[in-house]
């Protein structure tokens, strides 16, 4: 029962993103103009174009051309960029590490001092440090990733001076270097993430707060931190995972600002260059690797929400 | 059985009395921030001090003055004008795209409940795919596509954000397709789209204000994000998240012209959540 579950999410998740790539290739080709007189530009002879036509197979259907697209894309190969007929597979893979790493380290940044915050303003609701987490949260949700960035800049760096404000140095020689170059764009970005880890950690647990088996364990005489660590949250732990996996999800939206506030040599990074120079080939890998990213998260929150139902386990 | 009734709204009164005073306080407040920049947006080129180009002082990133009430930007340009003539764009741009962006979802959503049948689990099933497209992400896909321009702008927000709008408006028809008034139109004989009109839209519009709202809030802060990336408004017109970007070199002094447009941003988007937040329960919540 609960692995056909599984299988049926999975089975959705690849059906999505096949969907998923197809609106990718739409929206990228939208543009009625001719890819190949943009790539040999004006001076052109027309038997040039003719031949750059054919090699791009922009000659053939649309249907064709998506299906030889999807497969280099699925084979490891999606091209070459248009700009510098550098290979794409070339221009990422260092870059995806980094943006990997920088996503990690603010996980692990941000999943324990996020958890931490909602749990306790579980347990205290309606204090005044419960309203406070509340509060801060909600304004954090409701400004730009950008204008966090740029405030955590103006207290971390102009105020108090403790890390370089807008730089990025690529050689990194010692740990404590690491840590000044990565601590601005991984403090911004936690921000960003924590804000809705909280909400949504805090909500899932005052859901069941609500249940009966903890009011029965108040009125044995259970004091709320007990009714709270020891029968809520063991409880609330599926959706509490859901939370942490969706909240993880705002890390793609978080880390093209960042990324490019703070000059960071990662993916996104490399998708907002490659949108100034309308290097299309380049754009639709990132996009593909983005939706990937995506999908993982929220398909990880899905069978983690489908694992701890215990209804389902004992069926 | 007549105590009975008279009893039930006696208390819900109470209990609204009870904890409406302060919070429609915060509601109004809130109210009337969004009402100001609305009012702004729409009267801005009467009100603004300068022309949105004019380079009026030597000085760059200058501290609010007589002059120049909030001081001047990276080009010695007046700030406030430059705030005022932005909210246009700001405002103007997201209310187009929420609209449109609702409209669609909410009719397609009410037509897919009451429908029901393959209609329903085909259009359902393509727009959970849709939704499992990182926003940002795919609006830089279509700037890069076809150039970012105004219409193009307002199409891209209101395609991104019209799924959401589709699920909450679905949800809520199919609930309210079921009870028996609807049942009742539909036994009487009435059109199909007597009953979506008549009948569900009615009952479930307050949930799509504030769904509204919500989307509006979302389509602000990622046209900023647009925008500070330099890929909305293009220059020399500059929405909010445009100013924060041209002038963002004035971050190392603190300077006024990047914390001012962001301020507007956030007085905006934190006003219409909070504002949806003290709207009355029974406007708000998910069944009348």
């Amino acid at each position: 029962m609960i692995t056909r579950m599984i299988l049926t999410r999975l089975g959705v998740a690849v059906l999505t993103l096949l969907i998923v790539s197809v609106v990718v290739f739409v929206a990228t080709n939208m543009l009625p103009g001719d890819v190949a007189q943009i790539v040999l530009g004006q001076a052109a002879t027309p038997e040039a174009v003719a031949g750059l036509r054919k090699a791009m197979h922009l000659d053939q259907p649309a249907v064709f051309r998506y299906i030889i697209w999807l497969g280099g894309m699925m084979t490891g190969n999606p091209g070459t960029s248009l700009v510098n007929d550098i290979p794409i597979v070339t221009l990422i893979g260092g870059r995806l590490h980094n943006t990997l790493l920088l996503a990690g380290v603010t996980a692990a940044f941000s999943v324990p001092i996020a958890l931490a915050l909602g749990i306790t303003a579980a347990m205290w609701r309606n204090t005044l440090y419960d309203r406070l987490v509340s509060f801060a949260t909600i304004a954090v949700v409701s400004v730009p990733e950008f204008m966090v960035a740029t405030i955590a800049v103006l207290i971390f760096a102009v105020r108090l001076h403790w890390f370089p404000a807008l730089s990025f140095a690529n050689d990194v020689h010692s740990l404590g270097e690491l840590l000044r170059v990565f601590a601005m764009p991984v403090i911004s970005l936690s921000f960003v993430v924590s804000a809705q880890m909280i909400r949504m950690t805090r909500a899932a647990l005052i859901d069941t707060l609500g249940q009966p088996f903890v009011e029965m364990a108040t009125l044995k005489g259970a004091g709320r931190v007990r009714a709270v660590l020891t029968h809520a949250l063991p409880n609330a732990i599926g959706p509490i995972v859901n939370a942490v996996a969706l909240s993880l999800s705002y890390l793609l939206g978080g880390v093209i600002i960042v990324e490019t506030i703070f000059n960071y040599p990662g993916i996104a990074k490399l998708m907002v260059d490659g949108v100034a120079t309308r290097d299309m080939p380049l754009i639709q890998t990132c996009a593909m690797i983005f939706c990937l990213g995506y999908l993982a998260l929220v398909t990880v929150a899905d069978i983690c929400a489908i694992l701890a139902n215990p209804r389902l386990r004992y069926k | 059985m007549t105590k009975h009734t008279d009893t039930i709204p006696e208390t819900r009164r109470r209990m609204l009395g009870a904890g409406s005073l302060t919070i429609s306080v915060v509601g109004a407040m809130c109210f009337c921030i969004i009402l100001f920049w609305v009012v702004i947006a729409l009267i801005g080129p009467w009100l603004a001090p300068y022309p949105i180009g004019k380079i009026v002082s030597m000085d760059v990133f200058t501290s609010p003055s007589r002059d120049y009430l909030l001081g001047t930007d990276y080009l010695g340009r007046d700030m406030m004008s430059r705030i005022i003539l932005g909210a246009r764009y700001t405002v103007g741009v997201s209310i187009a795209a929420a609209f449109i962006a609702c409209t669609i979802g909410v009719a397609l959503g009410m037509i897919s409940a009451v429908l029901g049948g393959w209609f329903d689990t085909i259009v359902s099933r393509g727009i959970d795919a849709l939704i499992a497209i990182p926003h940002l992400m795919f609006g830089l896909v279509i700037i890069a596509a076809i150039g970012s321009s105004l219409p193009v702008l307002v199409g891209t927000l209101a395609f991104l954000y019209f799924p959401g709008s589709f699920r909450i408006a679905r949800a809520l028809a199919v609930n309210i397709n079921e009870l028996d008034f609807v049942q009742v139109a539909k036994a009487r004989g009435e059109g199909f789209f007597y009953t979506v009109r008549e009948e569900i839209l009615p009952n479930m519009i307050g949930p799509v204000l504030a769904d509204f709202g919500l989307r509006f809030v979302f389509i602000v802060l990622l046209l900023s994000g647009l925008s500070f990336l330099g890929l909305g408004v293009q220059p020399p017109n500059a929405d909010w998240g445009a100013l924060v970007r041209e002038n963002v070199s004035g971050l190392a002094y603190g300077a006024p012209a990047v914390i001012m447009p962001s301020l507007a941003i956030a007085s905006l988007t934190i006003s219409v959540n909070l504002a949806i937040d003290n709207l009355p329960r029974r406007l708000r919540d998910r069944l009348p």
